[in-house]
């Protein structure tokens, strides 16, 4: 409980410069962040270098949870490629391997089949009606890097919103009761 | 200065710094194993020096154009590998899987997936199989009849934690029957 009387003590100690001092190292964390992820981006060519893994159709490889780390490069895609794809009409982007691909001579453009490791069929069920392929325009990266379990954190804050709440305000009284 | 919360906060980044580093040397340690000639005497493993992969095309179970004019193949394989080498202590699963390859007049590339599989772990790297295609072996257009094709083994080595490694091994010179059957 002295933990808490203070931290009240030191808010209403505060001063005017002190105030700006904090402003200004919050934005600095939050720029910091910002540009991050806007460096990575740009490094990756992928306009989302890191996806959460939402669902086991690609266990026992990735599980629900594990990050991924995505590159889009102009290489052609080739079977056995894991990639990321959105399909139209459909908001969630999907994690999934290449298990065949035609590739056309006089425009390079690739008819794309994919397929989750761990789903007994391949995809033609998940894309849009009708829709037999992928092409190059629905592929958002490839996955070439993995962390375990980290990817847990946003799953619950997800759906657990309070926790993301109780999370952000517990992190601002910290920055606001810090005296550095 | 020696707060509850100082004290938490510095435990939690010490920590979350040293898994990293650790993910990171883990990752990294992958590199040592190329597999080289050498790596595999140290190994011990007395069977081939590199991943190897012995394959027959048993027989060519049926033939024929789809209604929509589009070629396929049914076909039964033997397949054979000893990929143990390619097992580390961050590897979690090795993905193998068989495709066909081909060329033509309309496609550069055509690459099918006739079989695939998920090994655990290093016990199950040396194998051998008998089965018939699993997925199916459509052309986009018919232009199998005669056709040559290359079977190329590939496999994707996922690691506990860190980069992907993949390749593969081509295996030339495969024909279809010239006439439907």
């Amino acid at each position: 409980m002295g933990w808490i009387g203070e931290s009240v003590d030191s808010i209403k100690s505060l001063q005017i410069r002190q105030v700006l001092t904090q402003a200004v190292s919050l934005g600095m964390i939050v720029t910091s962040a910002l540009i991050i992820w806007k460096a990575l981006m740009c490094i990756t060519g992928s306009e989302s270098p890191v996806v959460v893994v939402l669902s086991g159709s690609m266990e026992p490889g990735f599980k629900r949870g594990d990050i991924l780390f995505l590159h889009m490069s102009k290489d052609p895609i080739r079977a056995g490629e894991i990639v990321v794809f959105n399909v139209d009409g459909r908001e969630i982007p999907i994690v999934h391997r290449v298990i065949k691909v035609h590739e056309r001579e006089d425009t390079g453009e690739v008819d794309v089949l994919t397929k989750g490791d761990n789903n007994y069929g391949d995809d033609r069920l998940l894309y849009a009606h009708g829709q037999l392929w992928l092409q190059r325009h629905h592929i958002m990266g490839r996955a070439v890097g993995f962390l375990p379990y980290v990817g847990w954190v946003t799953i619950i804050m997800t759906e657990k919103p309070i926790i993301k709440y109780i999370l952000i305000g517990a992190l601002g009284l910290l920055v606001i009761t810090s005296k550095d | 200065m020696h707060s509850f919360g100082y004290r938490a906060n510095a435990l939690v980044t010490f920590a979350v710094t040293i898994l990293a580093l650790m993910c990171g040397m883990a990752s990294l340690s992958d590199n040592f194993n190329s597999p080289s000639p050498s790596a595999h005497v140290q190994l011990r493993i007395s069977n081939s020096l590199t991943p190897f992969t012995h394959l027959s095309v048993l027989n060519i179970n049926w033939f024929q154009k789809q209604p929509k004019a589009n070629d396929e193949v049914s076909m039964t394989l033997n397949i054979s590998a000893d990929l143990q080498s390619l097992f580390t202590w961050n590897t979690k699963q090795v993905f193998v899987f068989l495709a066909a390859e081909y060329e033509t007049p309309k496609n550069s590339l055509n690459q099918i997936s006739l079989w695939d599989g998920i090994i655990p772990n290093k016990e199950h790297a040396k194998f051998w199989i008998h089965t018939s295609n699993k997925y199916r072996f459509i052309d986009q257009g018919s232009n199998l009849r005669g056709k040559e094709y290359n079977l190329t083994m590939h496999w994707h080595v996922m690691p506990k934690t860190g980069k992907m490694l993949a390749d593969k091994i081509v295996m030339p010179g495969y024909r279809l029957p010239e006439e439907y059957r």
